[in-house]
């Protein structure tokens, strides 16, 4: 599908393409249609576009270089990490330079003393955690896409983890950042110290979605690892069950490692695919994870197993080696891909709603199914209340990407009514830029607008994507209001 | 809307028209921080009350009167906690907002964040007089840019924050705080190498030969470290601790400069004369003197930090001002970040640079 930008730009490639050529050596520019064809999307594969140019930057000079040309010319700039973004948050701009950060690859130091790595963007989330484990040490934010995604990707998207509810997402976990204005000015955000003086622009920079600079190099605080961690499976036969289990844990004061949903549809997709061992009769399950001392586990996973049995789990297994809990693990770590091998194209949700809700939430996702005749499989981390129903359709039948658009749209909405967002962890990119409006009032639009204006005058970096435009607002509204969406109209309030 | 908030707005709109400032202020508590902001004072005390507060959810919504201890007491109830530990700096007067705009942490804060990390969402009135909310009540959410973290501690140059969201957590089961005598240099080194191995660390202070040093967690593990680490136990503590934060501990008495380092952790002693107490690991260094900024300032940006003069030194605070210059860049952000929120340059102006 084509996303209709409505952020255009008048430009004349054939000086774009000179200019860069001046500064970038031939193999980092590509401009023919065939080269640049795996660059026209990311993750999110339903939406694509052709770029002008792309370019391949190896050094900080070249990535200031382009910069500099670009804003000269004003010509729009999109940062690319590994494209495993869920959002189209790295898909190119037709007007266009995408700047991939593939590049920049090298871990420049692991400092066990300070438990610090300083890494470049393109460096892997689990290439991280592999340079530090010689020390005892790891990266803790672990999207399902650590093989793959990088760490400029990850800070981009603020991205979160199955471990993220007890050890923070990206933006608790970044001390610094490096990286350049559209201007081409070098910029330090965050310092080696836990804090910097003036505004928190390092929060800002966490989750920008490539909106405000672009990042070439962080500094991230590395965890000592735990000398054990064990994983309770707790399969429910209801999962409105499961999702009470959820809230029954942490109200028992209990913060797991990890606290982490599946439903039916889900573990079936996975089984054949990762051989987990998950029992294929239950209708969902839970994987709550305990971590620290021998005894704090021991300890902890009896508490749990008392509270998820009262809440009505049929049965518990506990991980009784490293292994069988990394293969507990890698079937939910797997759920996008299985779910894939299923169905020819699908679309992934990642609204977060208060952890009381999800059994309200998921009652209501059962609905939608059935109104708009598609399956849909949901992945939850559930001790977050972040939700990842995978919707299910077949793009080359006539009508089933507006049915799943519109499911989509209303698991979206139904979020925000529930006191929630409409992304926890996989941005807004183009995918949610229309929904934005049921979450947010013009008047806050604007602000964000004014906020990108500050690090960005001319709106060139990543434009189009992140925040609508008022215009995009108004339609939504509009369009919302003729096809009876109540949360269209009445934007939430916490 | 609330007639408070009305009232807030009106004002706003009024000191537009004719051009006037605005002195945001909770309850004074946090006064002597940062520099001295002009005009009249907008008293936030009015608004408070909590607006909810769901111990499962692990999230308390309140308005930004609402005094911090009366926050924590609530939350005690529950068995839960703000886990970053601000400080109060004075009986009672703390207000949630000041908490957040200060965005100051207290003697956990290395081992489990600032307050910006537990800073879910706010509303607030921006320079125009738009009331705005950002972020929400839930853990997770990437949706705009994270307007919610930039409040805490901007010092009220952005906007009012007159409500906010945050994360809570448990109270650890068990707590103890051991002793260790040794020098500054050897404090430094063996905070650095317990922090990279899983124990439960959750606050220490080193002042004068003496390491403090607190565990929280679960018994199990309390017990294992403390068995690991040895240590003399301290009876104290609940008091040692809160002197830390509030700064009644014995080393901060007086009236001379007080200056606040934020350094990495493993800086060895900075060498500068005076008396020093160093919290968070090594990262946070308190030094009392009159040495000059010139001499504090570099040694902090050498150590990868920078250098607040946190209390005291009125001439200092003339000449350098109270907070660590930023680079050409960064400055130019803030400028521009301070027109998108406060276009006319209403709100705290000269509180934390002197230009906004
Ligand atoms: C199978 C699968 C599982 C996933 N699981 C998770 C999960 O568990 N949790 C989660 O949070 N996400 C998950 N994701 C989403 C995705 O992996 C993350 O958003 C990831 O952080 C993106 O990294 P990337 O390098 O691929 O970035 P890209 O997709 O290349 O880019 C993402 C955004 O960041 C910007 N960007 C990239 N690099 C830079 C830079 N150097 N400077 C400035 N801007 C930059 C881009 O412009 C874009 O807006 C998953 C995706 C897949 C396909």
């Amino acid at each position: 599908m084509a996303f209709a930008n409505d952020v255009r730009f008048t430009v004349d490639q054939r000086s774009i393409l000179a200019r860069l050529q001046a500064v970038l050596p031939p193999d980092a520019l590509l401009s023919a249609e065939e080269d640049m064809r795996p660059y026209e999307c990311d993750g999110l594969t339903a939406y694509r576009a052709l770029p002008l140019l792309v370019a391949l930057p190896q050094t900080e000079a070249q990535v200031q270089a382009v910069l500099r040309a670009c804003h000269e010319l004003k010509v729009p700039v999109v940062p690319r990490g590994a494209a495993t973004g869920l959002s189209g948050g790295a898909m190119p701009h037709e007007d266009g330079v995408v700047l991939s950060l593939a590049r920049f690859k090298k871990i420049l130091k692991i400092d066990p003393l300070s438990r610090t790595a300083l890494v470049q963007p393109g460096v892997r989330n689990l290439a991280v955690s592999e340079a530090a484990a010689p020390y005892g040490l790891y990266y803790a934010p672990d999207p399902s896409s650590q093989i793959a995604c990088t760490i400029g990707g990850n800070v981009a998207e603020n991205s979160g983890g199955v471990h993220c509810l007890k050890y923070g997402l990206t933006v608790h976990n970044v001390l610094k950042v490096r990286g350049f204005t559209v201007e081409g000015e070098a910029v330090e955000f965050g310092a080696d110290a836990l804090d910097a003086p003036g505004l928190d622009l390092l929060a800002l920079i966490n989750g920008s979605e490539g909106l405000l600079a672009v990042i070439t190099e962080v500094t991230v605080k590395l965890t000592p690892k735990p000398e054990l961690a064990q994983v309770v499976l707790a399969y429910f036969d209801d999962v409105q069950k499961a999702g009470n289990a959820v809230a029954d844990v942490i109200a028992a004061g209990i913060i797991p490692g990890g606290l982490e949903m599946m439903d039916k549809a889900a573990t079936h997709a996975v089984e054949p695919y990762v051989k987990a061992g998950y029992d294929l009769d239950a209708e969902a399950v839970l994987l709550c994870e305990s971590d620290g001392t021998p005894a704090e586990v021991a300890e902890e996973i009896e508490r749990m197993k008392m509270v998820l049995e009262k809440s009505g789990a049929t049965s518990l297994v506990v991980s009784q080696s490293e292994a069988e809990r990394l293969r507990f693990w890698a079937g939910r770590k797997a759920a996008f891909p299985a779910v894939g091998r299923i169905t020819p194209d699908y679309l992934c949700m990642d609204g977060t709603i208060p952890r009381k809700r999800l059994a309200e939430m998921l009652e209501a996702i059962g609905d939608l199914s059935v109104k708009y005749g598609l399956r849909c499989a949901n992945v939850f981390h559930a001790g977050d209340g972040n939700l990842h129903p995978l919707i299910m359709y077949d793009a080359n039948q006539p009508g089933e990407v507006e049915r799943a658009t519109a499911f989509g749209a209303e698991i979206l909405e139904l979020s925000v009514q529930l006191g929630g967002t409409i992304t926890g962890e996989h941005g807004v990119g183009v995918e949610k830029i229309d929904v934005m409006a049921a979450q947010f009032t013009p008047a806050e639009i604007s602000a964000f607008h004014r906020l990108k204006a500050a690090f960005d005058e001319k709106g060139l970096l990543n434009p189009g994507k992140g925040i609508p435009t008022l215009a995009r607002c108004r339609e939504y509204t509009l369009t919302r209001a003729q096809t009876g969406s109540a949360a269209a109209i009445t934007p939430p309030r916490f | 809307m609330d007639t408070v908030l009305k009232e807030w707005i009106g004002r706003v709109h009024d000191a537009v028209e004719t051009q006037q400032t605005l002195c945001i202020r909770g309850g004074g508590s946090k006064d002597f921080y940062g520099g001295n902001p002009a005009g009249p004072v907008l008293d936030t005390t009015a608004y408070r009350g909590i607006v909810a507060y769901e111990p499962t959810e692990l999230v308390v919504v309140a308005r930004a009167g609402t005094p911090l201890a009366e926050l924590e007491a609530l939350l005690a109830e529950k068995g839960q906690c703000l886990p970053f530990e601000p400080p109060h700096f004075g009986a009672g007067r703390a207000t949630v907002g000041g908490m957040v705009a200060a965005g100051l942490s207290g003697p956990r804060r290395a081992a489990v964040g600032a307050v910006r990390d537990y800073v879910l969402g706010v509303k607030l009135i921006d320079g125009k007089g738009e009331w705005l909310s950002f972020g929400g009540q839930v853990m997770k959410n990437v949706a705009g840019y994270d307007v919610p973290r930039l409040m805490a501690g901007s010092l009220g140059t952005l906007g009012v924050v007159a409500e906010v969201a945050l994360k809570v957590l448990p109270v650890p089961v068990a707590e103890r705080t051991l002793r260790f005598a040794l020098g500054e240099a050897e404090a430094l080194k063996k905070l650095n190498a317990w922090g990279g191995q899983p124990l439960p660390i959750a606050a220490s202070a080193w002042h004068d030969g003496a390491l403090t040093v607190r565990l929280m967690g679960a018994r199990a593990a309390v017990d294992a470290a403390q068995a690991a680490l040895g240590g003399e136990p301290v009876a104290d503590a609940a008091a040692f601790w809160q002197g830390v934060r509030d700064q009644t501990h014995a080393f901060f008495a007086g009236d001379g400069p007080l200056w606040r380092l934020s350094v990495a952790s493993v800086t060895p002693p900075l060498g500068i004369p005076g008396p020093t107490l160093i919290e968070w690991g090594g990262a946070l260094r308190w030094l009392r003197g009159d040495q000059g900024a010139e001499q504090v300032r570099s040694a902090a940006a050498r150590a990868g930090g920078h250098a607040t003069l946190f209390r005291g030194g009125d001439a200092i605070k003339a000449s350098a001002g109270v907070f660590h210059p930023l680079s050409p860049a960064l400055l130019r952000i803030h400028a521009n970040l301070k027109r998108a929120f406060d276009p006319h340059g209403v709100f705290n102006r000269g509180r934390m640079y002197p230009d906004f």
